[in-house]
């Protein structure tokens, strides 16, 4: 009973009788390499939604996400065009999300302007900002070199280097939420504010270092997107950021802040994957595609607003009297 | 969403003067920017101050706003609808599956703002009946309604309509003056006397400042909520009629990203994204800055896609210029 109780499971419930209704009629779908494949494809989606189940722990939301993506995807090309070493290329596209991500939460943190009208502004500063840097070009694949291209699909052990980027950012934010103080800080920030700070946390800080881990690998997330797909410009995960937060909502993440784990997000990223990749195999017109993950999120928040329960109470709601 | 106790609607300071605190107001601060950007592009352009230009520059801000004063009352209760964009997209398909069986002018309308009306009777019973978070709940229904979009249409567009329909989006009234604008104006006053001169514009500010004291003192909160999402509805289907009677077509990317848009208006607006405070003349002035920034742009070949960076600094420096004077100050 208390195992029916957990989102986790009921996700994971709902993401294997899914597989299974596609390989009652398709059985070639759950076939191991192309789950790998499906897994691969999800990847930039996972990566972004544990990002942003950081930011909308605390409280906040970003709509930043994929133009931040987009531009140090950009920058990622056009860096590789004048030469430069894959090492620095990674470096400074993690370092660049980072730091666009840490201007989102600067002005949370020091101007105290709610998270959702500073990402609004800075995602169409950071989209319009690629423009200002090609003026609208594409850089193609045979504008890319081999070596750049080569990173995100080298197979290691059966998957590709970027479904291994995904496992070890799975497994790192794991431990960052579980097993350290700023993991704690999130949900403390987001489930009890006025709590978090009489028990010493800042809750801008804690806010401020959300906002840089999802630029972070938002910004990694740049360099492999536009590795695979072989092409960057200006409109590259175009309204993306929204498959993102839906991603967090259907994995149980509150967007109240607070509640919802790891296992959730990624589980979330995995069920709009799976959706994304088995229409055209069964047969139905990709055109669906937008309505029924629309109608997966309604059904989502639905079936999570009847289980009203916190996740991780890190501290306790005052009793409400009266 | 950043937790910071909001002031809402603050009890004025009894020592300054009426003049004083109008002058210092947000809606001055507007003006203020509004008149300097006019002036720019009067300055920048000799084509600028042509009366048809000025009535073309309008298209730039009219449908937005007609959604964008519907919107403002939401967000002032504490809700948002991002699903506008959407619901433009799906009244205007619907618009479209009616003309091909023929249906004239008045019942294309009606169709349209039945579509909105539904849409938004959907987002108000899910958010007011069920208690789920709008923020959620729209972003659910912005795929749904524009994915019911692309499933009618496919990678079709419907184009055809009656000659009469075009009158919503390209008529006059009289000389430079368009229906559009019209439809703005009104709909501005609408909404100005609803949110300021009724007891339900009360209720809403009450709503959004504390939504359980107002429970407490008999406001049918959940009531309001709903009606404030059919009115966001009416409105995106009435955006909807003109916007698709401008372009004479509609296609299942009609009026994307309209939902980002609307919510900067009325973010700029001076309507706190938080709930409890905010004007319709704000919204109003908003909209004229924001339609003078991308139209005086457009006269000097910028780029759409910079003025949108035009756009995001104006809507994050805006609302940072004050805070940070008033940081150094303190």
């Amino acid at each position: 009973m208390s195992i029916l109780k957990s989102r986790e499971v009921v996700l994971g419930g709902v993401i294997l009788l899914l597989l299974a209704a596609i390989a009652s009629r398709f059985p070639g779908f759950v076939a191991p390499a192309n789950l790998a494949r499906v897994f691969t494809d999800t990847s930039p989606l996972i990566l972004l939604a544990l990002g942003q189940m950081a930011v909308i722990l605390t409280k906040c939301i970003d709509l930043s996400v994929a133009a931040n993506l987009a531009l140090c995807g950009m920058v990622a090309a056009l860096m590789d065009g004048m030469g430069v070493p894959m090492p620095v290329i990674l470096g400074t596209v993690v370092a660049m999300g980072a730091g666009l991500g840490a201007i989102n939460g600067a002005l949370v943190w020091g101007l105290g302007i709610p998270s959702i009208v500073v990402t609004l502004g800075t995602m169409t500063i950071y989209r319009g900002s690629i423009f200002l840097l090609t003026e609208g070009a594409w850089i193609n694949a045979h504008q890319m070199s081999d070596a750049f291209k080569a990173v995100p699909r080298q197979v290691i052990g059966g998957l590709p280097v970027m479904a291994w980027i995904a496992v070890g950012a799975i497994a790192g934010v794991a431990v960052l939420m579980t097993r350290t103080p700023l993991g704690r800080a999130f949900y403390a920030v987001g489930g009890n504010p006025h709590a978090a700070v009489y028990t010493g946390i800042s809750v801008g800080r804690t806010q401020f270092a959300a906002f840089v881990l999802a630029g972070a690998l938002a910004g990694l997330t740049g360099y492999l997107w536009v590795a695979r797909y072989a092409v960057a410009y200006v409109d590259i995960a175009g309204g993306f950021e929204l498959d993102v937060v839906a991603a967090c909502v259907i994995g149980g993440i509150a967007i109240a802040g607070g509640a919802g784990t790891v296992a959730g997000a990624v589980m979330g990223a995995l069920f709009l994957g799976i959706i994304k990749n088995a229409l055209p195999v069964v047969g139905i017109s990709p055109f669906w595609q937008m309505a029924i993950s629309g109608a997966a999120i309604l059904a989502a928040i639905a079936f999570n607003a009847r289980r009203q329960g916190p996740g991780r109470i890190i501290l306790k709601r005052a009793e409400v009297r009266t | 969403m950043s937790h910071s106790p909001q002031p809402g609607r603050v009890i004025p300071d009894r020592l300054t003067s009426p003049a004083v605190r109008a002058l210092k107001s947000w809606e001055a601060l507007l003006a203020v920017v509004a008149v300097t950007i006019f002036l720019l592009n009067a300055w920048a352009s000799p084509y600028f101050l042509d009366p048809w230009n000025l009535s073309d520059a309008t298209f730039n801000f009219t449908e937005k706003a007609m959604i964008a004063f519907a919107m403002a009352l939401l967000i002032v209760s504490g809700e948002i609808d991002l699903s506008v964009g959407a619901i433009v997209a799906l009244a205007s398909t619907a618009m479209g599956v009616a003309m091909g069986m023929g249906a004239p002018t008045p019942v294309l309308v009606a169709v349209g703002l039945a579509t909105g009306l539904a849409c938004g009777a959907f987002n108000g019973a899910l958010v007011a009946r069920f208690g789920l978070p709008s923020i959620v709940v729209t972003i659910g229904t912005m795929s749904l309604f524009r994915g019911i979009s692309y499933i009618v249409l496919g990678d079709r567009a419907f184009t055809g309509y009656p000659a009469s329909f075009a009158w919503f989006g390209q008529g006059y009234v009289v000389w430079v003056i368009t229906v559009e604008l019209v439809i703005f104006a009104i709909s501005a006053v609408v909404f100005a006397v609803l949110l300021h001169r009724t007891s339900f514009g009360r209720t809403v500010y009450a709503i959004g400042n504390n939504a359980t004291a107002a429970r407490f003192s008999g406001i049918r909160v959940d009531r309001v909520r709903f009606i404030l999402f059919l009115l966001t509805g009416l409105m995106s289907g009435i955006a909807a009629v003109c916007l698709t009677s401008r372009l004479g077509s509609t296609r299942p990317s009609i009026a994307a990203g309209f939902e980002l848009e609307v919510v900067t208006i009325v973010v700029l607006g001076g309507v706190s994204i938080l709930g409890g405070s905010g004007t319709i003349p704000g919204v109003v002035l908003a909209a004229f800055v924001l339609g003078l920034v991308t139209f005086g742009l457009g006269l000097l070949n910028v780029p759409g896609i910079v003025m949108s960076i035009v756009v995001g600094l104006l809507l994050i420096g805006v609302i940072a210029v004050p805070r940070l004077i008033s940081k150094l100050r303190t």
